[in-house]
């Protein structure tokens, strides 16, 4: 009796796994898919591409990429520039300012201490695009259009990446160490900036990968501030693409500039995808 | 909130620092944001526009533009119910399965009993879409199924259909190809949040429930399901306020003009059209309040489930 129970319930754990795995696979598979048709049409010429479909790469590449890097109309090198180096002014920013406002609130007693956590959770939510009126605005009446302040300093309040960084600090500062730093004689700017960031390291890595990220791929705002072709960013490059007139195109240099536009990326989250996502889960709610 | 900390001894107080570290946020955050958010009200109420050369206003023109925004046009629809409508039904159907599949997964990685093995290499690769930039997948899917892309060429060689089908046409088709995107960018996530979610669930719970005997659908729909609502809710309410954002994918994929008709027109992408050549402020202000309004009240069950963590 006991024996036959047994055995029917191996059985039905091999069933559950098979389904189970095959639906892993299948989603794997579908995540990946339209990757790997990316990679394998950036290999191929426009002429092997309009012949039909393949699962096989061929050797165009190089030419691909050639005549992507070198296009007269979609500067594709100045635009990967300019998002590095938005993304990175803004990853820098937005981390540091991050920490340091997470900080003051976890670490000094004052009045509006409550208030400006608050403050800062009401807001955390609320989307960028509902302010964009005002900001355009405010950016034509400083004549800041074709420049890059209005997209990298205004991420130094970060409220998401402020409130990581809070729930790390709750975990990893302990008080003492402020406390013996003061007994020593450092200053508090020193005491942070020497003390506490080194501390909040992984936290930090995790947040400037994020914010680099979103940086690199934000394109509502940048589209409606950026209309000089020098100072175009990637994302408006691709929309670009978009509303190109299609059919002229080399359809193997516009595979590979769609692959230009996520391959740093990529290749960041494929070397460190393990840290990524265990960074996707703090600084969330804890239930 | 947090640890409290200990009374000084030496009774120098520190509390100026606390407010010099927190000013740059703040200053930032009254220029750069809240500043715009009262402009963007302000101007809700006057008629500002490009037409052509010609600059109109602005002028003060009290609640006309929410008027307009809600007034039917010729052929009787409004546009602002419209898009909101587009904007819903795009979010539900990239959504539901998101959730439904996220929530399977997460129970999966999480059972014991079945011990997945290569969890890391699909939790790789199940986050990867969200990493990647919107515009470029979106440009992507277009080229994929384009009416000479791959998609169709598979079609054709296989005889499914006689000729290319224009994916772009089809009111159906442009949705389901903007939810699938979404669906695939965001499924890994919300599976990784649920993992952290059931993972923190008190071990006994199941144990318990295991000894009385209860199978693995009464585990889930008696212990897992009830313990994890807090943070499923949190998950759904927080993929809405994003949903109401949607903008990229639809934009880039039918070029801006949510092809058919309008049918894959949303909010934002509304917001955006006023925002282009015409600099209608008015009308783009209006909407934008009307955005303001949904998202913050959306926000305040947010607020609501992190504030309980800190409450003391």
């Amino acid at each position: 009796m006991k024996n036959a129970e047994n055995t029917k319930g191996k059985i039905l754990m091999i069933i559950a796994r098979v389904v189970v795995y095959t639906i892993l696979i299948f989603l794997a598979v579908l995540c990946l898919f339209s990757f790997y048709m990316l990679i394998i049409n950036a290999t191929r010429s426009n002429a092997q591409l309009q012949a039909g479909f393949t699962l096989m790469p061929k050797n165009n590449f190089f030419v691909n990429l050639k005549n992507a890097w070198t296009d007269a109309s979609i500067n594709i090198p100045r635009g990967m520039l300019n998002s590095f180096f938005i993304a990175m002014c803004s990853a820098v920013l937005t981390t540091y300012f991050s920490a340091l406002t997470a900080y003051g609130i976890h670490v000094y007693n004052f009045k509006l201490k409550r208030a400006a956590f608050l403050f800062i959770m009401a807001v955390m939510m609320i989307p960028p695009q509902v302010s964009a009126v005002g900001f355009i605005q405010l950016v034509y009446k400083f004549h800041l259009t074709n420049n890059y302040i209005p997209l990298i300093i205004p991420s130094i309040a970060a409220p998401v990446v402020f409130f990581y960084m809070k729930q790390y600090l709750e975990s990893v500062l302990p008080m003492e160490m402020v406390e013996a730093a003061r007994v020593d004689g450092s200053g508090e700017f020193r005491t942070f900036n020497t003390i506490v960031l080194p501390i909040m390291k992984p936290a930090i890595a995790v947040q400037m990968i994020f914010s680099f990220v979103s940086s690199w791929n934000n394109y509502f705002i940048p589209a409606l501030l950026l209309d000089k072709a020098e100072m175009k960013t990637v994302p408006i490059m691709i929309a670009q693409l978009r509303s190109a007139d299609y059919s002229k195109f080399d359809m193997g240099k516009v595979y590979m500039f769609i692959l230009l536009a996520i391959l740093p990326v990529l290749v960041v989250y494929i070397i460190l995808s393990k840290s990524i996502i265990k960074g996707v889960t703090a600084g969330s709610v804890k239930g | 909130m947090g640890r409290k900390l200990k009374p000084r001894k030496t009774g120098v107080s520190y509390a100026k620092w606390g407010y010099i570290f927190i000013l740059p946020f703040f200053i930032t955050y009254f220029i750069f944001t809240l500043t715009p958010q009262i402009m963007t009200v302000y101007n809700s109420f006057f008629e500002n526009y490009r037409n052509g050369l010609k600059q109109v206003g602005p002028n003060f023109v009290g609640l006309k533009n929410y008027v307009a925004l809600f007034t039917p046009d010729k052929n009787g629809t409004v546009g602002m119910l419209k898009y909101f409508g587009n904007t819903l039904v795009l979010w539900v159907m990239g959504a539901v399965p998101q959730i439904v599949v996220a929530l399977l997964l997460a129970v999966f990685f999480t059972s014991y009993r079945l011990n997945i093995k290569g969890q890391q290499f699909f939790k790789t690769v199940i986050y990867m879409p969200n990493l990647i930039m919107a515009a470029a997948f979106s440009m992507l899917f277009f080229t994929l199924f384009s009416t000479v892309g791959p998609v169709n060429q598979i079609l054709l060689a296989h005889g499914i259909v006689e000729k290319s089908v224009n994916f772009l046409g089809l009111k159906i088709s442009v949705r389901i190809l903007i939810s699938l995107m979404n669906f695939l960018m965001w499924f890994g996530n919300t599976t990784i949040l649920l993992m952290a979610g059931i993972q923190g669930i008190d071990q006994n719970m199941f144990e318990a429930a295991e000894i009385d005997g209860a199978n693995s659908l009464q585990v889930f729909f008696r212990v897992t399901l009830p313990l994890l609502m807090p943070i499923l809710v949190y998950t759904v309410i927080t993929a809405m306020i994003g949903g109401l954002q949607m903008f990229d994918v639809p934009q880039v994929l039918t070029n801006g003009k949510g092809v058919p008709d309008r049918a894959s027109m949303t909010m934002v992408m509304y917001l955006n059209n006023y925002l282009g050549t015409s600099k209608n402020f008015g009308m783009a202000g209006a909407i934008s309040v009307v955005l303001f309004i949904i998202s913050a009240g959306l926000s305040m069950f947010v607020y609501n489930s992190l504030s309980r963590q800190y409450r003391k």
